[in-house]
């Protein structure tokens, strides 16, 4: 899998959502995606890319596209 | 200054001058704002003759008492942007106030939340305990007070782990599990007072069971008026967690659902702090003036963060005093203060007080 089906994969996955619908995603935008669903977002981002995120950058994970980019600073590249 | 200039600064780096400049313009644009977004809060300021023009220092600022938000549903966003709406913890036959978040609002309430909390613990996420029961998941677009605590709680944690079960008792094996896998590395622990003392501290002393934490934080929440009712102060409750759990730092803290996020934290010298994002006046009951440093009153609690309902600037039922400014040892700067606890005759409705023994 390449990183692109893994990061739209942790989504489908935490969500339980179509892959169209995951890429134009917001916080909140749909009830799964609560505060409560957003840790289990970045549990699913976590074990695919092995890594550990900080507090602030999982604060600051509110859409699809704003994943990506702070995903970067990882080393996690699109 | 605007929320994204706090957002830069260290959350207790303003000193009282400084502050109170930020502050009161800060919370006065804000009130305009709730002025203008929400009618029930408007008429309440009509009566009470709001002028913008007038308002000199946080202090002059106009408050509502906590109790509005049981009353009224005060919102300053369309029905439509509403993601969330709390409640706070009242025991059955008591009203529950109700809270009404936007997106936005509840992005700002996690973000400062961690901006206070990663100035005691760091950046690092720690392996979490939650001296608790997993009723979050129950139910999610109406959560307890409680619930979002926990919730807004696990971002500073991993292997976020249950101590209790559902019924509330303690899940000794896998506790023992959690502390045995993290033997080598500092764990963090969550819980409200109440919920600690009676299903964990005092249970693990019936059984004479002792955990051998290395190095734990602990912060909790949620109210002492159950515990004082058993003469447990604050003093013994470190000293019996301690006694139970091995060495643990413990941190209290004090919130309300009116305003999470800004929370106060208790330092190492036992002082609660304002953070840059809240702040407190103490008043005195007889005229609502306010009230001289030492002296005892109503705590008003203000925050910069409510956007969505008007809940910025509160008059709660819980007494207390400030004891200084800017001078506290530990280092942080602003107001730091005393809770007595609440007024008599008030409501009980601190989260882990208002839990019903079955």
């Amino acid at each position: 899998m390449t990183n692109e089906e893994k990061y739209i994969n942790a989504f489908v996955q935490a969500f339980e959502i179509d892959t169209d619908k995951a890429k134009t995603l917001e916080f909140q935008a749909i009830p799964a995606w609560d505060s409560v669903g957003h840790m289990g977002l970045i549990a699913q981002l976590e074990e695919a890319f092995d890594i550990m995120m900080e507090p602030d950058d999982i604060v600051d994970l509110s859409s699809f596209e704003k994943g990506k980019e702070i995903l970067k600073k990882y080393n996690v590249e699109f | 200054m605007t929320l994204e200039e706090f957002f830069n600064l260290n959350p207790y780096s303003l000193d009282c001058q400084a502050k109170e400049k930020a502050l009161k313009d800060n919370l006065l644009d804000l009130t305009c704002y709730h002025y203008e977004k929400c009618p029930e809060y408007k008429k309440i300021l009509d009566k009470l003759c709001f002028q913008p023009s007038k308002i000199k220092s946080v202090s002059d600022l106009p408050f509502i008492p906590a109790r509005l938000f049981k009353n009224y549903e005060l919102r300053s966003v369309e029905k439509e942007k509403i993601v969330k709406t709390l409640t706070s913890s009242g025991t059955s036959g008591q009203a529950v106030s109700k809270i009404f978040l936007d997106a936005n609002n509840v992005k700002n309430q996690t973000k400062t939340l961690n901006e206070i909390v990663s100035s005691f613990i760091g950046k690092q996420r720690l392996p979490l305990l939650l001296l608790d029961t997993e009723l979050i998941k129950k139910d999610r677009t109406m959560y307890s007070a409680r619930g979002a605590g926990i919730i807004g709680f696990s971002i500073f944690g991993r292997d976020s782990t249950y101590a209790l079960d559902n019924e509330m008792n303690i899940d000794v094996d896998k506790v023992v599990q959690f502390f045995e896998k993290y033997h080598n590395e500092p764990v963090l622990m969550f819980g409200y007072t109440y919920m600690i003392w009676q299903f964990i501290v005092r249970v693990l002393e019936e059984k004479g069971l002792k955990f051998n934490a290395q190095n734990a934080v602990l912060f909790h929440i949620g109210g002492w008026k159950k515990l004082k009712d058993q003469a447990v102060d604050a003093l013994e409750f470190n000293r019996r967690v301690q006694g139970v759990l091995g060495n643990v730092k413990v941190y209290n803290y004090y919130g309300m659902v009116e305003q999470l996020g800004s929370v106060f934290v208790e330092c190492e010298h036992g002082h609660m702090h304002c953070s840059n994002y809240s702040d407190v006046i103490i008043r005195r009951s007889k005229d609502f003036s306010e009230a001289a440093i030492g002296e005892r009153g109503l705590i008003e609690v203000a925050s910069v963060l409510p956007t969505s309902y008007p809940g910025h600037l509160i008059l709660t039922e819980d007494e207390g005093a400030v004891l200084g400014v800017d001078d506290c040892p530990c280092g942080r700067k602003g107001k730091y203060f005393k809770i007595f606890g609440r007024i008599k005759n008030a409501e009980i409705r601190g989260c882990s007080d208002t839990y019903e023994k079955r």
